[in-house]
């Protein structure tokens, strides 16, 4: 990320301005991850904490049944959590990119505000609305449109409805930057040589706003394995996250070396969409997609 | 030229507008409901007495100020520091070390939070206020910092530069010339790194104690146990403040906008 300049200073100089940046570094990022990979060898103590003996018991325990569910269950989530806001998303940052530039920073300040109010406020309107005697229902039943309240809270869509709406803003800035920057005159040059809309879409539009894509996508997906109170507050727990099952293994369970286990395992996950994260965005500021 | 949008992009962008506050205006609305069980009954100002009555959730508030502010604060220092300090510096591990001081940043939080949770305690620290105040400062230096970096980085040394030809002492030209450039990205940063602290549930959730509550984890308990009104008249009171940081937030920009579009 920083620049190297291309001078050939190759001497030591460390400005003192750094020095707390380091030690919080070291000793608050750097330390207790180091910490957590050490505790997934660990045994776990009869009652509670941890015992000295080594072994690798925990990793093998990753390969239960019942974690292989709950891996596959987040996994699923997580990838129709992306792709669900990839499609709700994608048209709304390229049609707001259209609008004057006025109306563009209105929509996206509109888009962005509600990222600044708590999460679980938001939910809570959801809840609200969803719930048996809650405004959907009461408004469907005065209506006469149904006879008894809908079970529309506490299942798998609803779970899926507030992550999905948890997350969205994030991948409608990411396209949107993207979007923005965009040379319109390139998919004018497309149809000018004769390419029909959808196709000068597919072939100049998607490729040109593709880091937009990935970013977004990487934003959605690695918090989405681990927003366990979506779960629990409007899934009614039904399906166990990654994130919850964590959660449980510290605080019922207090397995924690089982609990750091799971967590090194969902790393590894996100690790690998941090790495084409960096990638897609590293070529874009080599002038790899310009 | 780009096409202008249809009626059928227009009526997308504002379905889209209205889904996304729709819960909002919703929990407003049922903040003067009148009835407990969350069937509408009326209007009423009963639960904003209940709420202005419990104590727990006034400390909750107190406790959520405090540790936004001073986390904030302190990040602010370290952030920014530690960019302009990297700016000037050359040493082997300073990738590594920028790249190890985001991880907060990358991580899923339940893993920081889990991490906090098993290093406090090997460590004894006990939980409360201070291991809210470390954690939550740890993750956001990266936003200040990546902030002020990237302001950092399309800023012309000669300023600077002008400044110590002309005297000034690095302590003065970096006080009267870098400061009031990198002025707007340290407070971006500072607002990202404000909001992400009071918004904060999963890792406060891991490293806090008994007697330090923030307003989320009150939120959390309190849904969990049932929506009760009272949530919703907090909630509506937590929107208020939100929007009128907001409306201050964009003043101060278009006012700093406006004199640097006169200089």
């Amino acid at each position: 990320m920083t620049a190297v300049p291309e001078t050939k200073k190759t001497e030591r100089r460390i400005s003192p301005a750094v020095i707390p940046m380091y030690i919080v570094t070291v000793l608050f990022v750097a330390l207790p991850m180091v910490y957590v990979i050490g505790i997934t060898f660990l045994m776990k103590d009869e009652v509670f904490g941890i015992t000295n003996q080594v072994t690798l018991k925990n990793y093998a325990d990753l390969f239960s049944a019942v974690n292989l569910k709950v891996f596959a269950d987040s996994f699923v989530v997580a990838i129709s959590t992306t792709v669900l806001t990839l499609l709700i998303g994608y048209p709304f940052a390229y049609f707001t990119a259209r609008f004057s530039q006025k109306t563009r920073s209105f929509i996206i300040l509109l888009i962005m505000a509600p990222f600044w109010i708590n999460s679980l406020l938001r939910l809570n309107g959801w809840i609200i609305l969803l719930k048996a005697n809650g405004a959907i229902n009461e408004g469907l039943l005065a209506l006469g449109i149904i006879s008894e309240p809908l079970k529309i809270l506490y299942n798998n869509g609803a779970m899926m409805l507030g992550m999905v709406y948890a997350l969205l803003p994030f991948m409608i800035t990411s396209i949107y930057n993207s979007v923005e920057k965009m040379d319109w005159t390139l998919i004018e040059a497309a149809r000018d040589l004769g390419s029909k809309p959808f196709s000068a879409f597919l072939r100049v539009t998607l490729p040109l706003t593709m880091p937009g894509v990935v970013a977004g996508c990487v934003l959605v997906f690695v918090p989405s394995m681990g927003l366990f109170f979506i779960s629990d507050l409007l899934g009614g727990s039904k399906v166990l996250l990654l994130g919850n099952l964590i959660k449980n293994e510290f605080y019922q369970a207090r397995n924690w070396p089982m609990g750091a286990t799971l967590s090194i395992a969902m790393l590894a996950f996100t690790f690998v969409f941090i790495i084409i994260y960096k990638k897609v965005t590293d070529d874009k500021t080599a002038g790899g997609l310009k | 030229m780009k096409k202008k949008n249809g009626a059928l992009s227009k009526l997308y962008v504002i379905l889209v507008l209205f889904l996304t506050y729709l819960p909002v205006f919703v929990v407003v609305l049922y903040s003067f409901n009148n009835s407990k069980y969350g069937n509408w009954e009326g209007f009423s100002f009963t639960w904003y007495d209940k709420l202005f009555q419990n104590r727990q959730i006034w400390r909750s508030l107190k406790n959520t100020l405090i540790l936004a502010f001073s986390s904030c604060f302190l990040s602010i220092l370290i952030g920014t520091a530690g960019a302009v300090g990297m700016a000037k510096s050359r040493f082997r591990t300073m990738n590594l070390l920028e790249n190890v001081s985001m991880i907060p940043m990358m991580l899923p939080e339940i893993i920081l939070g889990m991490a906090y949770l098993a290093f406090f305690s090997i460590l004894k620290i006990p939980f409360g206020m201070l291991t809210l105040i470390i954690a939550h400062t740890t993750f956001c230096v990266p936003y200040i910092y990546i902030n002020v970096q990237s302001r950092l980085v399309g800023l012309d040394p000669s300023f600077v530069e002008a400044a110590r030809d002309l005297g000034a002492s690095p302590t003065r030209a970096f006080i009267d010339v870098t400061l009031p450039l990198i002025a707007p990205a340290v407070l971006s940063g500072a607002l990202l790194a404000l909001a992400m602290s009071m918004d904060d549930v999963v890792i406060s959730f891991f490293v806090t104690g008994t007697t330090s509550n923030t307003l989320p984890l009150q939120v959390y308990s309190m849904l969990k146990m049932g929506v009760t009104p009272e949530v919703n008249a907090l909630c509506t009171l937590i929107l208020l403040v939100v929007f009128g940081c907001i409306g201050l937030y964009y003043l101060f920009m278009s006012l700093y906008r406006r004199r640097a579009e006169k200089q």
